[in-house]
């Protein structure tokens, strides 16, 4: 499939004279295949709004290479602007003008045809609220209506970052509906989000970043799958015999941890030998079941952002290249 | 074009755009108000009561004298004090009637040919405040309400975009000045016709007055852009007003105070008002009480500094050059964050 968005060795550094030099992005990479949703998640600092923004020709990049529907980005910007639609960061608008009017002046600035600032109205849900001022909308409302401004141009390149922030649930829930049916359509949607169970159910593919690089990448049952630690739960016909199949499978090999009506068996690569070896023991298995991962299991291993009870995390205290190593505090991430 | 028409439609919806609009016209038309009180149309009634009022007032300095022409010749007769009197008493007399003038009686009236051109330069004052500011709050709110970066995603050519909304801005201040500038000259007009004279006026006075006019429109333009600059520079309306309020009190007003006590010859050489002042009026002339330069008679008159309109425009060129140049350049420069 041919790639709408592909970003390779980004580099954006801030120098300041008081805090010194942090590399925001650090040779970072992406790419984003035609129709599909593309999930973008990392953590506070990790560089997504950069990355976005960068993109978006908002911020200057230090070095690295972007296209967008094929062509590079900057310079190629003002030819493909009518073609990505965009909401970075926090909804912001001249808060005395209404939604229509607010849509009204970008569609006239954007040479797109009015009657479609109804029809995106429509889509998010604003229709009857159009004509308040925007200072009078709640989070939620200004979200939507940063959305509609994104879907105005009727974009081939959808790129939302935090589109559920301050929606209500069931907001949420039409967002996601919105999202897919928006990829239904042809059109490639990335989606910065922090609620991971929310990227997990709409998004084809993922890209994990943090401090300014990516740490994984591809389709989010990849992904799951790589980081799955191989774990499955064991239970037994007679829970008197649990504490000898944790003794047989430990000599085995294997990592039990024994509950009081099941084992739990980490690294396992093959569930089929564990049935086996119990077999040869006169043990039977009654449940063999692996224990899916999720992904925000996965998130909080890779950016080593889990939180431990007893320390206070800060926000640039997260894994390291590759994700080999968690990365000790370096005041805040300046002086880096 | 369609992102110069957007701009320009989004000038006028701003609340502020028309709110400071309204407040300017107001003023203006208070000061219209102020000139149909304060002025009154010449005619043979009042000159019959300038007359009265000179007569009585001759009368009174006829009593006067003479009272205290008696009063001198006894204070002499029972030899007071009299330094304060004539050596003769008879020197003691009352002005003849003709040296009291019956025009200075004449209540005030508008007289077009002289006045106008000095009441061009508040119609100027106030649309360049009002340039000033609505220039800085169009980019200024633009910058603080994220409405900048929300064009930027759509017209990414930074450069263009700025230069577009300056020339939507500077064309909504030419929309209002001109029908401004013809009202002004209409409401005066009718005020000299009602209040006081249109006659006298040559098209030497008319060729000044659309001149004074336009460079009125000019100083309007030139504080627009300056306020636009200021606030682009500053991505926020407030880097422009605090930076005028910064200018007018501490750099103008204590720079005066300043210069006042260190004795700096032509001290309000230093001061922009001196410049607007010299724009509009096209020369103004600073004395300099302190020195003697003496003329053929022996005669000692001050030294001079003319200031004119060259000397002006050459410092607005030089401020919106800065200004404007600075803010184009960070424009391009600066990230959008």
């Amino acid at each position: 499939m041919p790639a709408v968005l592909e970003i390779e060795g980004l580099r954006k550094t801030y120098r300041s004279r008081r805090r010194g030099t942090r590399n925001a992005l650090d040779g970072f990479d992406m790419r984003v295949e035609a129709g599909q949703v593309h999930g973008f998640l990392g953590p506070n600092g990790s560089g997504k709004t950069t990355t976005l923004r960068t993109l978006l020709g908002l911020i200057r990049p230090d070095g690295g290479r972007m296209t967008i529907l094929g062509h590079e980005v900057p310079a190629a910007l003002p030819q493909i602007a009518g073609q990505v639609g965009a909401i970075v960061e926090s909804p912001q608008f001249f808060p005395h003008f209404s939604a229509r009017d607010t849509l009204s002046l970008l569609a006239s600035a954007g040479e797109v045809p009015v009657p479609r600032v109804d029809e995106v109205l429509e889509l998010v849900g604003l229709r009857d609220r159009a004509g308040e001022r925007v200072k009078t909308y709640s989070l939620g409302m200004k979200q939507r209506l940063a959305v509609a401004s994104a879907l105005l141009k009727n974009p081939k390149l959808l790129i939302l970052d935090e589109p559920a922030n301050g929606l209500d649930p069931g907001g949420i829930r039409e967002m996601r509906t919105l999202v897919r049916n928006l990829a239904q359509s042809g059109m490639t949607v990335v989606l910065s989000s922090h609620i991971l169970g929310e990227i997990q159910l709409i998004c084809d593919s993922v890209t994990i970043i943090s401090l300014g690089r990516r740490v994984a990448f591809g389709p989010v049952d990849e992904v799951l799958a790589q980081h799955s630690s191989g774990a499955v739960r064991v239970r037994l016909e007679a829970v008197t015999d649990l504490p000898v199949a944790a003794t047989a499978l430990h000599k085995a090999g294997y990592r039990v941890s024994a509950n009081p009506d099941h084992l739990m068996l980490a690294g396992v690569d093959k569930p089929a030998t564990v049935t086996r070896l119990l077999a040869e023991q006169g043990l039977y298995v009654s449940e063999l079941a692996p224990v899916a991962v999720d992904l925000e299991s996965v998130f909080l291993e890779l950016t080593n952002t889990a939180p431990v009870p007893g320390q206070h995390r800060q926000v640039d205290q997260s894994v390291r290249v590759n994700g080999a190593e968690s990365s000790a505090p370096t005041a805040g991430g300046w002086g880096a | 074009m369609s992102l110069f028409r957007t701009e320009l439609r989004r000038l006028t919806k701003r609340r502020f755009t028309r709110w400071m609009t309204a407040g300017g016209l107001l003023v203006l038309a208070l000061i219209v108000v102020g000139l149909v009180i304060t002025n009154q149309k010449i005619g043979p009634d009042q000159w019959a009561e300038a007359k009265r009022s000179a007569d009585q007032q001759h009368q009174e300095q006829v009593q006067w004298a003479e009272q205290e022409r008696a009063n001198c010749e006894r204070a002499k007769a029972t030899g007071e004090d009299v330094d304060h009197y004539p050596q003769d008493c008879a020197d003691i007399t009352a002005p003849p009637r003709e040296s009291i003038e019956e025009a200075w009686f004449l209540p005030s009236t508008f007289v077009f040919r002289e006045s106008f051109d000095e009441m061009l330069i508040p119609l100027a004052g106030i649309l360049a405040m009002v340039g000033f500011v609505v220039g800085a709050s169009f980019v200024g709110a633009e910058w603080n309400s994220g409405g900048m970066m929300n064009l930027l995603l759509w017209r990414p050519k930074r450069l263009t975009v700025l230069l577009t909304k300056l020339g939507a801005l500077l064309t909504g201040m030419l929309a209002l000045a001109l029908p401004a500038t013809a009202a002004w000259f209409g409401s005066l007009w009718l005020v000299a016709n009602w209040r006081g004279t249109t006659e006298g006026m040559t098209s030497g006075a008319w060729q000044s007055f659309l001149l004074t006019g336009l460079r009125g429109v000019v100083l309007l333009l030139v504080a627009a852009t300056v306020g636009f600059a200021l606030a682009s520079l500053g991505r926020h309306t407030a880097m422009a007003l605090g930076g005028a309020v910064a200018v007018l009190i501490v750099g103008q007003v204590g720079l005066a105070i300043l210069l006042d006590m260190a004795q700096v010859r032509f001290a309000e050489a230093w001061l922009l008002p001196t410049y607007a002042y010299a724009w509009m009026r096209k020369t103004v002339t600073l004395q300099d009480w302190r020195s003697c330069m003496a003329t053929y008679t022996g005669e000692c008159k001050p030294a001079i500094l003319e200031l004119t309109w060259q000397h002006s425009s050459m410092l607005f060129t030089v401020g919106v050059v800065l200004f404007l140049g600075a803010a184009l350049w960070t424009m391009r420069r600066r990230d959008i964050a």
